[in-house]
């Protein structure tokens, strides 16, 4: 599995056109491809991706694009795109809960 | 023999499992079923809690300001610890504060102050590096990582896989070949800081495991001062032995609490499921799974003891610590599949914690050296000089 997210980027409306309720990780885009948010849909998440990615958007109305992979490792995934994020950045593109993240230097 | 519980005992033990059933199940309700960390504000408030209680940094020698409280006692404590969702890998979400690595009670003065006393205090957290791609049941003859003195450093290149911990530690104890002809005795354990230039975390490794995710860790020509050492040169093996061998019995009790509180959910709930116009509880088939977990938690639990009553008299006990690892982590695996097995649909959701611990209890066959290498040591042990 690589490191980083590779899915292929899709508009706001074909993402929830195609989303159901699994469990898995996202990321939400502006038009240019910039990170705006990471996030993942758990099992308290009673519509799964479908629902947080909704939440999301809607919170974030300048992301214009969504990409997601269904995990059930969705919690270390998370954590992972977040690790990744600030190792390609050097920061975290929004305010996260109080986790405690590790470092990552990917090859 | 005395098999029942002392009165100091019988308090501990009480006052641990309230403490997990108000305390630690009720935040469960609300966390996600996968978490492994408490909000920092309840984590907290549960550390001054179990300060109060007197039994935090348990597993810290009394010499080093831990409670003095006895190897018997400490696994019955680690066994009430589990019982709950995330108990099998974050036991009460780590808030009776951890020993950090055994290992640095033996380090050099210098050592204990730049590593241990820092992490007894909770300031730094450290990793333990002994497996590879090459193998980890094995590590003695499968260590590829090589370290290569250099005036008063040592290079080190390779890399480690299925290091818990290592994206969040200060440092970890990374075990390299100093002596590529001497085997078990060419390996030697180095402190190394993860901000050493050359010390990367290259990717977490996704396992069944929710909690604290296994890395791969890549060294580049990663410079340590020989003052790093920790305990002799080619002598690492011996200290990565005696580790694994200690670490067994808390990893056994684990799997026991897990059991022990999958057995009284299942006990709780056949007596009201009704199928075919009858509870559950009245068909045998389900008394006998009943039966089964209750021998098996049984065995593991005495088992498990009579290990750590061994080490607590500082009698030899490889063997009973492999037995208990084999037994427990085995015995774990099959009351949870046949408490899952008693719950139906409800056994394999998210809803209940019968799908973490059935997926986490996998690992324990395979973590702490695989159930296949216990059996390995437990021979050795019964068949001596004849086996070798
Ligand atoms: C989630 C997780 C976390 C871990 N955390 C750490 C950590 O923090 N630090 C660390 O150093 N290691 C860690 N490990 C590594 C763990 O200790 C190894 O996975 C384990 O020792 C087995 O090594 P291996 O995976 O390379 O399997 P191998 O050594 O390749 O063995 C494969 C299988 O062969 C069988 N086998 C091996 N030897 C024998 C034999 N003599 N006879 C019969 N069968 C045999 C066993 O079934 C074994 O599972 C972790 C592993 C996991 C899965």
């Amino acid at each position: 599995m690589a490191i980083r997210m590779t899915k292929p980027w899709m508009s706001a409306d074909e993402a929830l056109s195609r989303l159901h309720g699994h469990l898995g990780v996202f990321q939400l885009a502006d038009a240019d491809g910039n990170v705006l948010f990471i996030g993942f849909a758990g099992g308290r998440d009673i519509y799964g991706l479908k629902g947080v990615v909704a939440d999301a958007l809607a919170s974030h109305p300048e992301a214009t694009q969504v990409r997601y992979e269904l995990t059930t490792s969705y919690h270390t995934r998370y954590r992972e795109l977040l690790m990744v994020h600030v190792a390609d950045h050097g920061e975290l593109p929004m305010e996260i809960p109080p986790i405690r993240l590790g470092k990552l230097s990917p090859a | 023999m005395d098999l029942n519980l002392t009165e100091e005992q019988d308090m501990i033990v009480g006052m641990v499992r309230r403490y997990v059933r108000e305390e630690i199940l009720p935040l469960e309700l609300d966390l996600d079923p996968d978490a492994d960390e408490l909000q920092p504000e309840d984590r907290e408030r549960l550390v001054e809690k179990t300060k109060e209680m007197g039994l935090y940094g348990l597993d810290i020698p009394p010499t080093y300001g831990g409670p003095d409280i006895d190897l018997v006692t400490r696994t019955l404590i680690a066994i009430e610890m589990s019982q709950h969702r995330a108990g099998l890998y974050a036991p009460c979400y780590g808030t009776f504060g951890g020993a950090g690595l055994a290992q640095l009670f033996e380090a050099t003065d210098e050592q204990k102050e730049k590593y241990l006393y820092p992490t007894l205090r909770g300031e730094k957290r450290g990793f333990f590096g002994l497996s590879e791609p090459s193998g980890g049941s094995d590590p003695a003859r499968a260590i590829q990582t090589k370290a290569v003195q250099d005036g008063d450093d040592w290079i080190i290149n390779g890399g480690k896989l299925w290091i818990s911990g290592a994206d969040k530690a200060d440092y970890g104890l990374v075990f390299a070949r100093t002596d590529a002809d001497k085997g078990r005795n060419g390996v030697t354990c180095f402190v190394v800081d993860t901000d050493t230039p050359g010390f990367h975390v290259r990717r977490i490794v996704h396992t069944l495991r929710s909690a604290h995710y296994a890395t791969e860790l890549q060294f580049e020509d990663m410079r340590v001062p020989a003052g790093n050492i920790l305990g002799e040169l080619n002598r690492g093996f011996a200290i990565a032995n005696d580790r694994l061998t200690r670490q067994r019995i808390p990893y056994a009790a684990g799997c026991i609490g897990v059991a022990i509180k999958a057995q009284e959910m299942a006990l709780e709930y056949v007596p009201q499921r009704e199928t075919f116009g009858a509870p559950l509880s009245t068909r045998q088939a389900i008394q006998w799974m009943l039966v089964d977990n209750e021998i098996d938690i049984r065995q593991a639990t005495w088992i498990t003891l009579d290990a750590a009553n061994k080490a607590n008299q500082g009698q030899p006990f490889r063997k009973e610590a492999a037995m208990a690892k084999l037994v427990a982590t085995e015995a774990g695996g099959r009351v949870v599949d046949r408490c899952m097995q008693m719950f139906g649909g409800l056994g394999v959701a998210k809803d209940l914690p019968f799908e973490r611990w059935y997926r986490e209890m996998r690992i324990r066959r395979i973590g702490e050296g695989p159930n296949e290498v216990q059996r390995h040591v437990i021979a050795r042990e019964l068949l001596g000089a004849s086996l070798r």
